[in-house]
């Protein structure tokens, strides 16, 4: 199916996502003073690139989910609510019961997988719209969180599981170690199993997927309990990183991010494809943005001017009709995904 | 059939799943304690009655606010007070303003929720009468004369006792890094203004980056990583809006092997508990109280208008600065 042909390229669906970020880190390189320098500090890699990796860490782990449930023609608003809530869990479990490492990891990833479950069953069970049920939980989600802590920002010490927000392996953040386990796995499981040959399915026509027996509901199911794990464990990261669950901002808004991410990616809101390493350099090139605005000190107000500029070129990019007239303009045949 | 059955039993238990944490949230704020019953007035003992309408607990700021308040109510003889809980709505807190004109309260003290549409309920007490002082917020009104004073803290103020101990710590000679609170809020605003103000007056005084990190600790994590990397050892202080984006910023000078208190001197606005515990580990060199404590002063003043005294149009509430020698001293007595 690979044609080995240098317009091959083009094809790649995810050549545009990458080859956007490849070019913003290029112009970073040369016009943001030390963007692109890397050194060893404290046994472990230091620079504004591994802060975009680490930084952008979350939204890259709620984009794996968000592609496979967007890709099946939903869509998961309650991710960042979920994060708020693990988060909020863990904290007090520390903070509070003083329990031991594997709980405070276990217990926040089971509640984030219930949240998920419970997204999904009124996705399929209930025949509800994705966008409806998973607002319930965006809405509720947040003061559930905020039940848990009293409303109070909730601090720990506990070196152990700060780790999964600050450590470092090899020298690595062991964030990064997380997002490339995370994507690695689903990218097997979708790429090595019929499943995501049965995701796209869905997404592409949900009624003869059925009827050709894919076991459209489970899958679904399925996804949606992926994407609150994936957030539950980005709830994880953002809390051990500041070492305290502040429920009212942990993940707050950062649904739209990583919807953003997925559609930067290539993946269309209208389901039938999945294009996860699109997703993660979509999530990336959002960071990029944000990471060199902060640098050269642009102030925020232009920043999110900035980043909408972009990802309204990106999306039109995606679009047959702004795809023509650049074919015509330039005067070749130019594919994007 | 059988799945409209489970749909049904899906939708009960959703709603009920609602119900139950919307009944917990509604729980949490203290119900109005309206001691409905005035004394009959005996001209020798007639108590003082102070009505007031509080936002809601919505932080532990405002709940630091509300006990204040009361504890100075019950300190001074003479007073009872009467509490009104808007639970962070306007329309509650017309609500209780109308009814305590009524029920012809001597005093009114308004913590206003938002600023505008208070005119025909501030009009309604001012016909009556009763004068209103407002705390911590102030109103927009056309005809300034519908409330008797506000008393409140001076956020450019705030920003001018940070700048001028920068000032004094340096010898007028500092790189400055500037963590500003979220774009647009009046207490982001102020602050920057104040210290800017001090600034000017020092020539080697310099901001040398400055960017929002929105008031909370990640956002001041991130931003304050970007400027290390940006700007490296050129660093020598950090300005931060509130004291959550000064613990980020200490956390992000840590991972970056460089030691906050020491190295880089940390500065920041509030004065919660938090950074409290940050001076006694000594990461943290100075913060400057944004205080809710408004009870004493705000009865000292309610004294002065019932003994018909002229009271200015605006009352500061005196902030001042912490540095870590007392922060021990002090931790336990820190209320939020």
């Amino acid at each position: 199916m690979t044609k080995q042909t240098p317009l091959a390229l083009w094809r790649r669906p995810t050549f545009w996502p990458v080859a956007l970020l490849a070019l913003l880190w290029l112009l970073n390189a040369a016009l943001t003073p030390n963007f692109a320098r890397i050194e060893v500090r404290d046994g472990r890699l230091f620079g504004s690139l591994i802060d975009v990796i680490h930084r952008g860490a979350p939204v890259m782990l709620l984009a794996v989910g968000m592609t496979l449930v967007i890709a099946m023609r939903g869509i998961d608003l309650s991710v960042g609510s979920v994060m708020a809530m693990a988060g909020a869990v863990a904290a007090q479990l520390i903070a509070v019961h003083d329990a031991p490492l594997a709980v405070v990891v276990a217990v926040p990833l089971v509640v984030a997988a219930a949240a998920g479950l419970w997204n999904g069953l009124l996705v399929t069970l209930a025949g509800m719209q994705p966008i409806v049920a998973t607002l319930i939980l965006l809405v509720a989600g947040r003061g559930v969180a905020q039940l848990i802590t009293g409303g109070q920002i909730t601090t720990f010490e506990r070196p152990a599981f700060q780790f999964l927000g600050t450590g470092a392996l090899l020298g690595v953040p062991f964030t990064l170690w997380l997002v490339a386990g995370v994507t690695l796995l689903v990218g097997a499981l979708l790429r090595l199993t019929p499943l995501g040959l049965y995701v796209e399915s869905i997404g592409g026509n949900e009624r003869a997927a059925r009827l050709a027996g894919v076991r459209v509901r489970a899958i679904k199911v399925a996804g949606y309990v992926l994407t609150g794990l994936c957030a539950g464990l980005a709830g994880l990261i953002a809390t051990a990183d500041i070492k305290a669950a502040d429920v009212s901002n942990c993940g707050l808004y950062i649904e739209l991010d990583a919807i953003l991410a997925v559609v930067l990616g290539g993946t269309s809101l209208s389901g039938g494809r999945a294009r996860m390493v699109g997703a993660l350099a979509g999530a990336l090139i959002m960071q990029t943005l944000t990471t060199t605005m902060l640098m050269r000190g642009i102030g925020q107000e232009y920043a999110l001017v900035i980043k909408a500029v972009v990802a309204l070129l990106v999306c039109l990019i995606y679009t047959p009709r702004f795809r023509g007239a650049l074919q015509r303009l330039v005067g070749r045949e130019v594919h994007a995904a | 059939m059988q799945r409209r059955v489970r749909l049904g039993l899906l939708i009960v238990l959703g709603l009920s799943g609602f119900a139950a944490v919307g009944a917990c949230r509604r729980e949490t704020p203290a119900a109005p304690e309206d001691t409905s019953a005035t004394p009959s007035p005996s001209p020798a003992s007639r108590p003082l009655t102070v009505a007031f309408v509080q936002v809601g607990a919505e932080s532990a700021w405002r709940t630091a606010e509300t006990r204040s308040i009361q504890t100075e109510a019950g300190k001074r003889p003479g007073i009872e007070l009467k509490f009104f809980d808007a639970q962070q709505k306007q329309e509650n807190q017309i609500r209780g303003l109308k009814s305590f004109v009524a029920q012809d309260v001597d005093v009114i003290v308004l913590a206003p929720v938002v600023e505008t549409g208070w005119e025909p309920a501030l009009r309604e007490a001012k016909e009556a009468g009763i004068p209103v002082v407002l705390v911590d917020r102030g109103v927009n009104v056309t005809d300034e004369s519908l409330y008797t004073t506000l008393i409140a803290s001076d956020f450019v103020e705030e920003g001018r006792i940070a700048g001028r101990w920068l000032a004094e710590k340096t010898g007028g000679k500092c790189s400055i890094v500037e963590l500003q609170g979220t774009v647009g809020a009046a207490p982001a605003i102020d602050r920057k203004k104040g210290f800017e103000e001090i600034i000017a007056q020092h020539p080697e005084m310099k901001i040398i980056k400055s960017q929002s990190g929105d008031f909370t600790r990640a956002g001041g994590k991130q931003v304050m990583e970007a400027f290390i990397k940006a700007e490296g050892r050129n660093i020598q202080a950090v300005y931060a809006h509130n004291d959550d984006m000064a613990i980020g910023a200490i956390q992000a000078l840590k991972d970056a092997g460089m030691k906050p208190g020491q190295d880089v001197l940390v500065i920041s606005i509030d004065a919660v508990r938090a950074a409290f515990e940050a001076m006694i580990a000594g990461e943290l060199n100075a913060t400057v109280e944004c205080s809710p404590l408004f009870g004493p002063l705000l009865f000292d003043t309610i004294a002065k208008i019932v003994a018909g005294e002229p009271v200015p149009k605006k009352i500061i509430n005196q902030d001042r600065l912490f540095e870590p020698h007392e922060a021990a001293a002090l931790i336990d007595s820190r209320e939020y």
